[in-house]
């Protein structure tokens, strides 16, 4: 189990194996940008040679109006609806993005690539530094959300598409989708930001400096150089994600599928064994998370979330990010997320506002959680729907 | 505040009213949007560039699957975020008397659009008046039917009493039609008296007097 001192086995061992395979040869396609074209970093380091992993949906029409963007959130990865090689699992938000789907794969040209940082074949601290033959571990630069956007221009350019159709995410993709919009909106026809926030809160950078710390407090991290050891910090990646998994859930949520249920047992064993079926659960997202995922990509990727705040940049105020934008912005937050509580897109939409920007703003009644942005709730996937159908015409697009 | 349509289809004769003083290819902005038919007729009838504020979730979610940009809020405290001269109209069907504060929203429909257009149930309407005169108690009719305890119309007015505060606001009536309870338009060769006599609901078009 996660929080008990545990030793690698064979098979965690062959996990491992496929991430790292993964992290530098991804299954996905993905481009490379040779070190004489390299990203200037929001820390004003450069960064290449850089690849960038994506996968891609349905086909780009003849005039490549009819793209759309997917971002991530911090786990997630490229396999937007399609299996991830790791895990098998289907893709993340396969019940929205597909053939027939909201975001319908048999009009749109779907892009999903691995943000900078990540572990699933985007250069990342997993990634092999060729300057040195190893990870970067923790040599990688700290790199902001304003860098994963430009990565991310660059695999746009590479398509030759001058205007996305629309970008849509949720989480930290919505902090990608506001960002492109703030920074690069006349490549923006449309923009969905989902559960997320134009800054990150004070409470949402103190739970990542705990998810953070744990890793950090594992000595199995070996200083983030764990790597060279052929060691994981699986203790402390799992509580890191264990603490990170409640704030997605709702109280309401836990209660209802756990409440003090005890699991495979009949009384309490006055013990540290997981009684309950809610630490149960816990132990089980923790490891499995591990098998998936980069300890030192996690650090990196929520530092870059903690630094997010798109109105400091801009004189402190927050519609001056959107002045003169003509994206057309679908906002979207759910009422028991309190993570990226409501209040939080209606700062944004107040600020789209006093632009006279073209926004629709809805907050969908769900006891879910922030986690409801990728499950299936059926208001927020017919908003979706009909957002997009309806910024089609204006974009010309074919029914 | 109580919407209603006439049957799926059937633009209200409110509505069509507006859409006959919406310049084609304006910028419109519909406070208090309900589901958005208003929206939905300008867009089909004068290709305005439309935007609208509801106070209803489910009504907000329901105009944006349908397409429409429309953001859930207040018009007694969302307007104030808007820059001034946004919208070439800016449009309150039917929503001003459950405002808290009708003459800050009034002024800020003034400042927002180069025209503001508001539609309201007229309170001097003779079957009101007489209803209050015989029963003693407060009026409830086909537009107002909720009992006072309940209704979240706070602040009715007459066809008067609107033009009074047109007034004070410094704003300039360009039209003011008025509506029989069959939907028919009266004559405008009625005066402000008998229109508000014998109209059951208002729509004024109006414009800030030294504005521009």
């Amino acid at each position: 189990m996660a929080v008990h001192p545990t030793f690698e086995d064979a098979e965690a061992k062959g996990e491992r194996n496929l991430r790292l395979a993964e992290a530098n040869a991804p299954s996905s396609k993905v481009l490379r940008l040779p070190a004489d074209e390299p990203l200037k970093l929001a820390c004003d380091q450069l960064l290449g040679p850089i690849s960038i992993a994506y996968e891609t949906y349905g086909e780009l029409n003849a005039e490549k109006s009819n793209a759309i963007l997917v971002c991530h959130a911090l786990t997630g990865d490229q396999y937007v609806a399609s299996a991830h090689p790791v895990t098998n699992k289907p893709g993340w938000w396969s019940t929205l993005v597909g053939p027939g789907k909201p975001v319908d794969t048999n009009r749109f040209f779907v892009i999903c690539p691995n943000i900078l940082g990540g572990c699933m074949g985007s250069t990342g601290p997993a990634s092999i530094d060729q300057k040195t033959g190893k990870p970067y571990g923790l040599n990688f630069p700290v790199i902001t959300i304003g860098d994963m956007v430009n990565a991310q221009v660059r695999l746009i350019d590479h398509f030759g598409i001058d205007q996305l159709f629309c970008v849509i995410g949720g989480s930290m993709g919505g902090m990608q989708v506001l960002e492109w919009a703030a920074s690069h909106s006349e490549r923006v026809f449309s923009a969905v930001p989902i559960a997320t926030a134009a800054w990150h809160s004070s409470q949402n950078i103190a739970f990542h400096e705990v998810g953070r710390q744990a890793v950090m407090a594992d000595p199995d991290w070996c200083g983030g150089d764990y790597h060279s050891f052929g060691k994981v910090p699986r203790n402390g990646l799992a509580v890191a994600r264990m603490a990170a998994h409640i704030t997605y859930l709702s109280e309401d949520a836990l209660h209802r599928k756990f409440g003090r249920n005890l699991q495979d047992r009949s009384k309490l064993t006055f013990s540290f064994n997981a009684d309950f079926q809610v630490e149960s659960y816990l132990r089980h997202q923790g490891s499995t998370f591990v098998d998936r995922f980069d300890a030192n990509s996690y650090l990196y990727i929520t530092r870059a979330m903690d630094y997010f705040d798109l109105a400091a940049e801009r004189g402190d105020v927050l519609a001056n990010a959107f002045r003169g934008t003509k994206t057309r912005f679908c906002i979207v937050s759910f009422t028991s997320d309190w993570l990226y509580p409501t209040r939080e897109s209606r700062e944004v939409v107040h600020a789209l506002n006093a632009v006279a920007a073209n926004v629709s703003f809805v907050e969908i009644d769900s006891d879910k959680g922030h986690d409801a942005f990728l499950l299936e709730e059926p208001e927020f996937f017919a908003t979706v729907r009909g957002f997009l159908s309806a910024a089609g015409v204006r974009r010309g697009l074919k029914v | 505040m109580q919407k209603y349509t006439q049957g799926a289809g059937i633009p209200r004769v409110d509505h069509l009213l507006i859409a006959e003083m919406v310049e084609p290819g304006s910028r419109v902005l519909d406070v208090g949007c309900g589901d958005g038919a208003l929206l939905q007729l300008l867009a089909e009838t004068k290709n305005t560039d439309g935007r609208g504020v509801e106070l209803s979730r489910e009504r907000v979610n329901a105009c944006v699957m349908r397409g429409l940009s429309v953001i859930q809020g207040d018009a007694d405290r969302d307007l104030a975020d808007y820059p001034d001269q946004a919208f070439d109209y800016a449009i309150l069907s039917l929503t001003i008397q459950a405002t808290r504060q009708p003459k800050t929203v009034l002024e800020n429909l003034l400042r927002i659009g180069r025209r503001a257009i508001v539609s309201f149930p007229n309170f001097g309407h003779w079957r009101i008046r007489t209803e209050l005169l015989f029963t003693g108690r407060m009026p409830r009719t086909r537009n107002l039917p909720e009992p006072w305890y309940t209704t979240a119309d706070a602040h009715l007015c007459t066809i008067k009493d609107f033009a009074d505060l047109a007034e004070l606001v410094d704003a300039e009536v360009e039209e003011a039609v008025a509506f029989n309870t069959s939907g028919q338009r009266l004559p405008i060769r009625h005066s402000i008296a008998l229109q508000n006599l014998l109209g059951e609901k208002a729509v004024f078009l109006l414009r800030k007097r030294h504005g521009e």
